[in-house]
């Protein structure tokens, strides 16, 4: 199928925000997901998300695999570069742009195949470097594009379209990032937009890497009775215990929030998440708590969903570590990089 | 025992050791030594994929006219390791010598009549002198130096400056090292006979010259070149090219004021991480590279193909090692010269750059990146261990303070801001060579990179004729890079109906073997191809020249397959010399290939000899 542009009319009425954009200029091509593919419903959040802070759509960085999650990085903020490299290994891609430039945004659109299959290497060290950007897994515990095979992620006793019965445990991206160290890790559901958003919003400008697992049923292939990852089945199972708002530096109002049940996580522009426990005996901000709860609760066939963790991480950012300067590296000037003629004869007398 | 005839400044020692016995720092005093005397010395270093306990040898070549090459033989062995021993002692040339540690006697193993045996009881000598285990070991090492020093007649004093220089932050090292030069000089020179007939006497045919490994020089090429993030994973032999590039980016890269990094230095987890590193920061408008070596290739390959028709700059170095597999990997060969040229599934081909010594890494580093922002695609610098690990003598490396990088077509905000829309793979120019924008510049600017089929304006296709439309481009691109990669070297008259073609570290042991061949009456000419895709001066060397003897260190031939498939030659006209033992090829070898095959051809002989 070739390309369809779509068409770009926005109507004088359509809101604004603060740089005088409207939603449409946060759109990119048409989608060519199913018609119902949960993975369509996330990259309306990000549309939302990204107008809702006022982001500048050239600041923006899209990075992808392969797979159906993989061709969504075309469906929003065209003017935004993207980059749909190749099959698991988006992180080291997402990992040298933002070496070269540490002052964009950048979002990874990833699946459950491209994640914790064949790129669960890269998936883990992404976490390990604490590399600044967003990584969001489209999950669906199914192979779409080659049609229907389990992956990784799929639940013991789940069915397939055809009947086969999955009987190896899944992994868990949560579980996995939070043990990996992850400062910011969240679930959530494609159908539940209100929840998706500020996570969103909040794991574009958290200053480390953000990971947001989002249940997306696969319409096609995974939506039917037996699987553990239809929309029914997200529906009955899904467990909101915390949540979380974003409130940006400029926009902050008076709290909202009864104080004792809101704990603000300040982020490195001044803006913060604010979670709010909806289970009493839940701490997201404490790691190992978390994990455990997580699990527990998935031993129960529970799915938690908000951000489920949070903590400061900025200080093992891959630029803090690293000690690089303010100034991207790509526009360090050449005077700077070069050290000279002079430098080169001093260098040369070790070799003499 | 016959004495060899005087031979100042000319002949090779091989010195035989365990590996981990600190034997490496006593054979670099030795050839820096010679070095420092003015003399044109060679040394090479052939170690085993292992920290302590196997054996391990060092080559030094003192060559009075310069040959940096291996000259096929050994005049005196150092045979300081008891179990390569009895093999140590036939390397040796007929009226050659052989030094041993005569702290245990080995009449039995000594069956040469024609080398002259010295022993020197090393290992007492150093018991007696030296406490602890470990030192002795070490110090064993050092005084054969000092036995070497008397038997070559060479400088103590300039030994003593060395040491100071390397132990400048330990004196006291100085001291206990320099006990240990003078228990062997001494013994030698009240012992032995001193000097040798093979001896060392000063010369000046080393000012304005250093010596330098590739990995080193080549680093400090990326250094030069302004590359600011560096992603590897550790893989022998490539692995001190990184170090090095972390170390000058150290000492010339931090700023001074606020103490920040001007560079990102990244241990990937895999090869396949490490040029996705480097892919993503070059898309993002940083100079990055990587350095590996052929398993590393092979493991890369698929993001070369993206790198190929997404129109990616990246430079890595390929420090060649032996294969297949795992093969030697602290043998030298120049076996991936096919995979790297056509790395990745689907039709891809790849600029390579082939530098024949340290001295060209430097140079051809800061090429790679303006060839791989130019060209936008990847650049693969052909190193192999013999250049990338051994110490070259090569001339001073200058720096001219003039060179801005040549980052290729890029559009910036203003240029963006003025057009009416921006096409990524549009040819613009007719040269194949679109246009490219940086991410976070201008909206206008932004595109989607894709290794799926695209059209000329950057959009997904699945349509034949506008996916041919961008592969028939790339085509073009590829004609254009022919007139970019550095020209050939081209030696001779051209007169010559025979000619030697060959590529890389080769060169040094095919200009010898030149030599040598001349003197026989046999006159060829020669080329050196130094970049990938052929330019048209290969095309007319070849169609020049009757019988062409391609030397290259492989099994396969991979090099002339290149020519073959890449220019218009006939290939019944070369001949192949293949040297793939994982030793660096020597001189000796290319003669007596050339030499044996003009007499066994003797319509070759009267028609080319004449």
């Amino acid at each position: 199928m070739t390309f369809i542009p779509k068409p770009k009319i926005a109507h004088p009425s359509l809101p604004r925000n603060e740089l005088g954009l409207t939603r449409r200029e946060y759109e990119g091509a048409l989608s060519t997901l199913c018609a119902g593919c949960g993975h369509d419903s996330i990259t309306a959040a990000i549309i939302e998300a990204c107008w809702g802070i006022s982001m500048r759509p050239e600041n923006l960085v899209k990075l992808s695999g392969i797979g159906c999650s993989s061709k969504t990085t075309a469906y929003f903020v065209s003017g935004g570069h993207g980059f749909n490299s190749v099959h698991g290994r988006m992180p080291s891609i997402a990992m040298g742009a933002n070496a070269a430039n540490r002052d964009l945004y950048y979002i990874g659109i990833s699946g459950d195949g491209d994640s914790l299959s064949i790129g669960l290497g890269q998936f883990c060290h992404a976490i390990r470097r604490n590399v600044n950007m967003l990584y969001i897994i489209e999950n669906n515990g199914v192979y779409g594009l080659t049609k229907g095979q389990f992956s990784a992620s799929a639940d013991i006793g789940t069915k397939a379209k055809k009947g086969e019965v999955n009987q190896q445990p899944p992994i868990d991206p949560v579980l996995l990032a939070m043990n990996l160290g992850a400062g910011f890790v969240a679930r959530s559901f494609s159908g539940d937009k209100a929840q998706l958003v500020p996570l969103i919003q909040a794991g574009l400008k958290y200053p480390g890497f953000a990971l947001i697992d989002v249940l997306s049923p696969c319409v096609t292939f995974n939506d039917h009775d037996g699987s553990t990852k239809s929309y029914a089945f997200t529906r009955e199972h899904y467990e909101p215990v915390v949540e979380a708002d974003f409130v940006p530096f400029k926009k902050e109002i008076a709290t909202d929030y009864a104080a004792g049940e809101a704990v603000p996580v300040m982020l490195h522009d001044g803006s913060r998440v604010v979670l709010r426990k909806l289970a009493e005996d839940y701490d997201p901000t404490d790691e190992l708590h978390a994990h455990d709860y997580v699990q527990q609760h998935i031993a129960k066939g529970e799915y938690l969903t908000g951000l489920l963790h949070c903590r400061p991480t900025q200080d093992t950012e891959f630029h803090s570590l690293n000690r690089t300067p303010d100034l991207p590296l790509n526009q360090l000037p050449f005077e700077r990089l070069n050290p000279g003629s002079k430098q080169l004869g001093k260098l040369m007398a070790r070799y003499r | 025992m016959s004495a060899a005839p005087s031979r100042v400044n000319d002949f090779v020692i091989k010195i035989a050791t365990v590996n981990g016995t600190g034997s490496a720092s006593a054979n670099t005093l030795l050839m820096k030594s010679i070095f420092r005397s003015g003399i044109p010395v060679m040394g090479k270093n052939y170690f085993p994929s292992n920290i302590q306990g196997l054996p391990t040898w060092y080559e030094i070549r003192v060559s009075k006219d310069g040959y940096v090459a291996r000259s096929g033989k050994v005049d005196i062995m150092v045979a300081m390791n008891a179990e390569t021993y009895a093999r140590d002692v036939r390397d040796v040339a007929p009226g050659g010598y052989l030094i041993y540690d005569s702290t245990w006697p080995r009449p039995g193993l000594l069956k040469r009549d024609d080398v002259t045996v010295l022993g020197v009881p090393l290992a007492r000598l150093c018991n007696e002198n030296f406490k602890g285990v470990r030192t002795r070991i070490l110090m064993k090492n050092i005084c054969y130096a000092g036995v070497l020093a008397a038997l070559l007649d060479l400088d103590v004093a300039r030994i003593r400056e060395l040491l100071a220089e390397t132990y400048a932050k330990k004196p006291a090292l100085v001291e206990s090292n320099m006990q240990a030069i003078q228990l062997g000089y001494d013994y030698a020179k009240a012992n032995l006979s001193c000097p040798l007939p093979l001896r060392v006497g000063q010369m000046d045919k080393t000012s304005g010259h250093i010596m330098i490994d590739g990995n080193t020089a080549a680093a400090l090429g990326c250094v030069y070149a302004g590359a600011t993030v560096a992603a590897w994973y550790p893989i022998t032999p490539s692995t001190s090219l990184m170090d090095a590039f972390k170390s000058f980016a150290d000492k010339t890269r931090i700023d001074p004021e606020t103490g920040r990094a001007n560079f990102a230095f990244i241990q990937a987890e895999d090869e396949l991480a490490a040029i996705g590193m480097v892919l993503g920061a070059n898309w993002n408008g940083a100079r990055s590279f990587t350095a590996t070596s052929g398993p590393g290739v092979s493991l890369m390959s698929e993001f070369l193909g993206l790198a190929y028709y997404a129109e990616l700059p990246a430079v890595l170095f390929d420090v060649q090692r032996v294969g297949p597999s795992t093969g030697m990997p602290t043998r030298t060969q120049q076996c991936d010269l096919i995979s790297a040229a056509y790395a990745s599934h689907g039709d891809t081909k790849h600029v390579c750059l082939y530098p024949a010594n340290p001295e060209e890494c430097f140079y051809m580093a800061v090429q790679a990146f303006d060839l791989a922002e130019r060209l936008q695609t990847p650049v693969l610098v052909m190193l192999d261990l013999d250049i990338g690990m051994n110490d070259w003598m090569c001339r001073d490396l200058v720096w001219d303070d003039n060179y801005r990088p040549d980052r290729g077509k890029v559009l910036g905000k203003a240029e963006l801001e003025k057009i009416e829309k921006f096409y990524r793979y549009l040819d613009k120019d007719e040269d194949g060579i679109p246009y490219r924008s940086f991410p976070g510049v201008h909206p206008k600017g932004a595109y989607f990179t894709r290794g799926s089929g695209h059209t000329q304006f950057g959009t997904y296709t699945e349509d034949s004729a506008e996916y041919q439309l961008v592969l028939d481009r790339l085509l073009r691109k590829f004609a254009t890079a022919k007139r970019h990669v550095p020209r050939p070297v081209v030696e001779g008259d051209g007169k010559a109906k025979a000619a030697i073609v060959s590529i890389g570290s080769c060169d040094g042991a095919v200009r010898e073997a030149l030599d040598v061949i001349a003197a026989r009456g046999v006159h060829l000419d020669y080329m050196r191809v130094r970049g990938f895709p052929f330019s048209e001066e290969v095309e007319k060397f070849l169609a020049d020249h009757e019988v062409i003897y391609v030397v290259e260190q492989n099994r396969d031939a991979q090099f002339k397959s290149l020519l073959t498939l890449e220019t218009r030659v006939d290939k019944a006209k070369l001949r192949s010399l293949l040297h793939y033992s994982g030793l660096p090829v020597s001189s000796k070898f290319i003669v007596d290939g050339v030499l044996g095959d003009l007499l066994e051809d003797r319509r070759a002989v009267s028609g080319v000899v004449s």
